[in-house]
């Protein structure tokens, strides 16, 4: 039976119907149009579909609709404000990607360890593959985020 | 057909303003197409040829005819353009080209030939468009065109003082081209060639803009997942979809007759369910009760085919090259081994998926497809309409690895799209992506080598038995093993003969990154290195002494040459970064290995760490040269070199596709795992400078990763592992073998 549900995302509240099981992905991605966030395994295997929910990574392929209640939900698409998040200037600054698919979900874990340790944001990586191989690349961003010791 | 409003070519400026009009939740607007009508004259942009155009701004936009599936041809191909056009590289846009019949020499992402292919083309059309732009202000000027010189998007005339820029040129320009380029600028000219250049989507990805062939948005878009028959050839009995159809937003369930020949269908049979959107077209799905006849192929088994495979090797082989002769003394180490090479699929992070609207007598199709040309074609043969009727739109791509270089899941799409009349997006899950793709072949191998004590080989004998190496839909060719030109190291032994033998087995293969390669370097570069042991000496020691004994062989048509001195200047420049005759510590071994794929000579070295407790095996580090020719974009190739070696490593240690009655048994990533951050190595990479024409980089340094890693790990334990993937099982029983 469909429900209505009020949710907070990228800071403007949105109002969808929807299965209460329908996870938060597939809203995300069909209801909202947000497509930055993917799929990649719908298993919560692989990473592709981090978002934030009142600011900690989650996996939004695991999280049915009914489970986010009021709390925040951040994607890609809303994660720089007023300018770039450091995560993502340090995605550029050392040229990351190679397809990019996985990238925004490589992003937002990043962006939600909010250590400044390099060890933390390393580990905090551990969910989100990489395809393509740019582990390498995704080592060095994250030192120079814990260099500048401003995760956020 | 404009590009989408959240893909590449978006300036800074429209996004701020896109945001603000939205207030910050950046809604993806739906694609949308122009019909007919030239967008040109719309916009006032002036084009030069189908890959170039100068809007009246000043910016160049460079249509990119290769699909980038994360390779970097969008910024390589599109660096030549601006090289020879006199740009500077900030206002350089790129959009991706449609499927046409005027898109150069190498329109699909295969055989790592983009930049090689294009290479001299977009350099002499950015030339000739600079030429063009010079004759155009000189004509305005009426100055002669020798004083006359383009730089920076501008044509100046120094005598006068005065300059124009390329906008206000580009009608004019567009007018009198094409015309001949001139010659090319040498290399120290160069400004931007050679230069290490961020990717040109990157500010798009970051920010969750990039779009993938899964972003695709159109009005009344429906979504549509299929049912597939878990045994493969099996064939549709019956359905129900009576429980599918009662979930909300389930709007129909339609069957998908085979596409293909029987024997081989493109496209299998299925029950498509579509609906207003993916999870509910995913839930009907899971109500579909159907009922399958399991087909001819219902027995297949991975472990019969090992049995087969086994007894054939004994058998009478073809054999497929031979030569040298046995020298009059064969004194000498016999050493023999025997390898397999396991089934392995593409995995790559979009799951395969497509967009299409079909309508009467014409097809729009929106598709992350490696070969856009070769996809448009099969569709208009399976629609009965002339290609022109078929547009194809390649989209972004989460990855290709070769499994993007067939037509089924688009003529699938189609198919689905014909029953559908709006718009539908067809989603593969993970598990239809392991199960339901082609395979990397299944190979058997048993080598046997005589090795004098001075690192002289005085035979060479390989034979191979596997399933053939496009059995491939419609494209099925049962006499193609794993060996390519297979001149190193054979060739370089007094005696060689290579045989093989082809085992049938039903599943669908076909190519996946370095096909033929991506088996045979692992075999022979890992029984060189057994050969060395033999013999009691260095891998890299015997390397460079059979290297010697030819300065230069035939290859094959493509790479007529191999030059045992750029083999021996990668495997030099990767162990002298190592430090390869600095000794380890106890339990940490060095591997080398090297191959020559597409015209590039890749070689690593991988240090090896063996639990002895555990079986686990941990690659710290790893160093990679490579010589790829004239390097376009040195960041670019750098990411190829490191994401290669890192495919390689992963799929030695843990990649393998098992089939048992009729059915891989692989379904997601906790089945068929991916190497992990943590356990990624750091890797220096090392490029070979060179003049020569530009080679392949997508591909080369796979192949030899997984041989190294072989060869480390016998370094480090003792134990020579003949058998991928390298999963602590096997490596525990290999220690069990050592102490017995």
């Amino acid at each position: 039976m469909f429900r209505q549900f009020d949710l907070l995302v990228n800071g403007r509240p949105v109002t969808i119907t929807a299965d209460p099981a329908m996870p938060l992905l597939w809203v995300l991605r069909d209801l909202l149009d947000l497509t930055g966030t993917k799929f990649g395994c719908g298993m919560g295997l692989c990473g592709a579909c981090t978002v934030h929910l009142a600011g900690r990574a989650i996996r939004s392929c695991q999280l049915p609709v009914s489970a986010v209640a009021d709390r925040p939900v951040t994607t890609i698409e809303g994660l720089a404000i007023g300018g770039l998040h450091p995560v993502q200037s340090a995605w550029m600054e050392h040229d990351v990607p190679q397809c990019g698919y996985c990238q925004p979900g490589q992003i937002m874990a990043a962006a939600a360890t909010g250590s400044q340790q390099a060890e933390a944001l390393l580990a905090g990586q551990d969910g989100n593959l990489c395809r393509c191989g740019t582990y390498p690349r995704i080592r060095a961003a994250l030192s120079s985020v814990a260099a500048r010791g401003d995760a956020r | 057909m404009t590009e989408p409003t959240w893909g590449s070519g978006v300036s800074r400026r429209d996004f701020v303003e896109f945001a603000l009009v939205t207030g910050g939740i950046l809604v993806a607007r739906p694609w949308f197409t122009r019909k007919g009508s030239a967008l040109a004259e719309e916009s006032r942009t002036a084009t030069f040829g189908p890959l170039l155009e100068l809007a009246p701004t000043g910016h160049a936009t460079v249509v990119i005819p290769v699909p980038e599936i994360g390779q970097g041809v969008r910024t390589a191909l599109a660096m030549l353009v601006a090289e020879e056009l006199e740009v500077e590289w900030e206002s350089v846009r790129v959009r991706q080209a449609d499927a046409a019949d005027d898109l150069g020499p190498h329109p699909f992402a295969g055989g790592s030939w983009s930049v090689r292919a294009y290479w001299q083309p977009l350099r002499e059309l950015g030339a000739a468009t600079r030429v063009a732009l010079v004759r155009a202000a000189a004509a305005h000027w009426v100055v002669p065109e020798a004083e006359c010189r383009a730089q920076s998007g501008f044509v100046e005339h120094p005598p006068s003082g005065r300059r124009l820029g390329y906008g206000g040129l580009a009608d004019a320009a567009a007018a009198i081209a094409p015309l001949p380029p001139p010659p090319l600028k040498p290399p120290d000219a160069w400004r931007r060639i050679g230069r290490a250049t961020p990717g040109i989507d990157v500010a798009d990805i970051v920010t969750g803009r990039r779009g993938y062939g899964l972003d695709v948005r159109l009005p009344g878009m429906r979504r549509a997942v299929v049912e597939r028959s878990p045994v493969f050839g099996g064939r549709l009995i019956r359905f129900d979809d009576s429980a599918a159809l009662t979930v909300p937003g389930v709007l129909a369930v339609v069957p998908i007759a085979p596409i293909g020949t029987p024997e081989a269908p493109t496209v299998p049979a299925g029950v498509a369910v579509i609906g207003e959107h993916t999870w509910a077209a995913m839930q009907g799905r899971r109500r579909l009760a159907v009922d399958w006849d399991d087909g001819p192929h219902a027995a297949a088994s991975s472990t019969e085919l090992e049995r087969r495979c086994r007894a054939l090797l004994d058998s009478d082989l073809r054999t497929y090259r031979e030569g040298g002769e046995s020298p009059s003394s064969a004194a000498g180490m016999s050493v023999t081994a025997d390898y397999v090479v396991p089934f392995v699929t593409h995995a790559p992070m979009e799951p395969p998926d497509c967009t299409v609207h079909v309508e009467p007598g014409r097809c729009e199709i929106w598709a992350p497809t490696q070969m856009p040309v070769a996809v448009r074609s099969a569709v208009a043969r399976h629609l009965g309409v002339p290609a022109e009727q078929v547009v194809v739109h390649v989209t972004g791509i989460g990855g290709g690895f070769g499994r993007r270089l067939d037509a089924d899941f688009v003529l699938e799409a189609v198919a689905v799209g014909q029953q559908v009349g709006a718009p539908v997006q067809v989603v593969w899950s993970r598990e239809d992506d392991l199960r339901q793709g082609f395979l990397r072949p299944f190979s058997m191998h048993r080598l046997r080598a005589t090795v004098t004590p001075r690192g002289e080989l005085a035979s060479w004998h390989h034979d191979q038995v596997g399933t053939s190496r496009y059995a491939f839909r419609a494209n099925r060719h049962p006499g193609q093993s794993e060996f390519l030109a297979a001149t190193w190291p054979a060739a370089f032994a007094a005696r060689h003969r290579l045989r093989y033998g082809v085992a049938e087995f039903p599943f669908d293969r076909g190519p996946l990154r370095a096909p033929g390669n991506n088996s045979f370097v692992f075999v022979v570069e890992s029984f060189l290195d057994e050969v060395a042991h033999a013999a009691n000496l260095d891998p890299l020691v015997l390397r460079r002494h059979l290297l010697s004994r030819f300065r230069q062989l035939p290859w094959d048509e493509e790479d007529p040459v191999f030059d045992s001195a750029r083999m021996l200047r990668v495997l030099e420049a990767a162990a002298g970064a190592a430090g390869w005759d600095r000794p380890r510590p106890d339990g940490v071994g060095l591997g080398l290995a090297a191959a020559y794929v597409f015209g590039s000579y890749a070689a690593h070295v991988v240090e090896a760490r063996v639990d002895r407790e555990t079986g686990e095996i941990r690659v710290p580090r790893a160093w990679s040269a490579l010589d790829c020719g004239q390097v376009v974009n040195p960041s670019g190739v750098r990411a190829q070199m490191e994401g290669g070696l890192i495919d390689g490593l992963s799929t030695a240690l843990h990649a393998e596709i098992t089939i048992e009655s009729g059915r891989i048994e692989q379904g997601n990533f906790h089945d068929y795992p991916l190497m992990r951050l943590a356990a990624a190595p750091t890797i220096e990479t090392i490029l070979i400078p060179s003049d020569a024409p530009p080679t392949g980089a997508g591909e080369p340094p796979f192949p030899p990763a997984m041989p190294a890693l072989a060869n480390a790990v016998f370094n480090a334990s003792g134990v020579r592992l003949r058998r991928m993937p390298f999963t602590p099982e096997r490596v525990l029983a290999a220690l069990a073998e050592q102490h017995r």
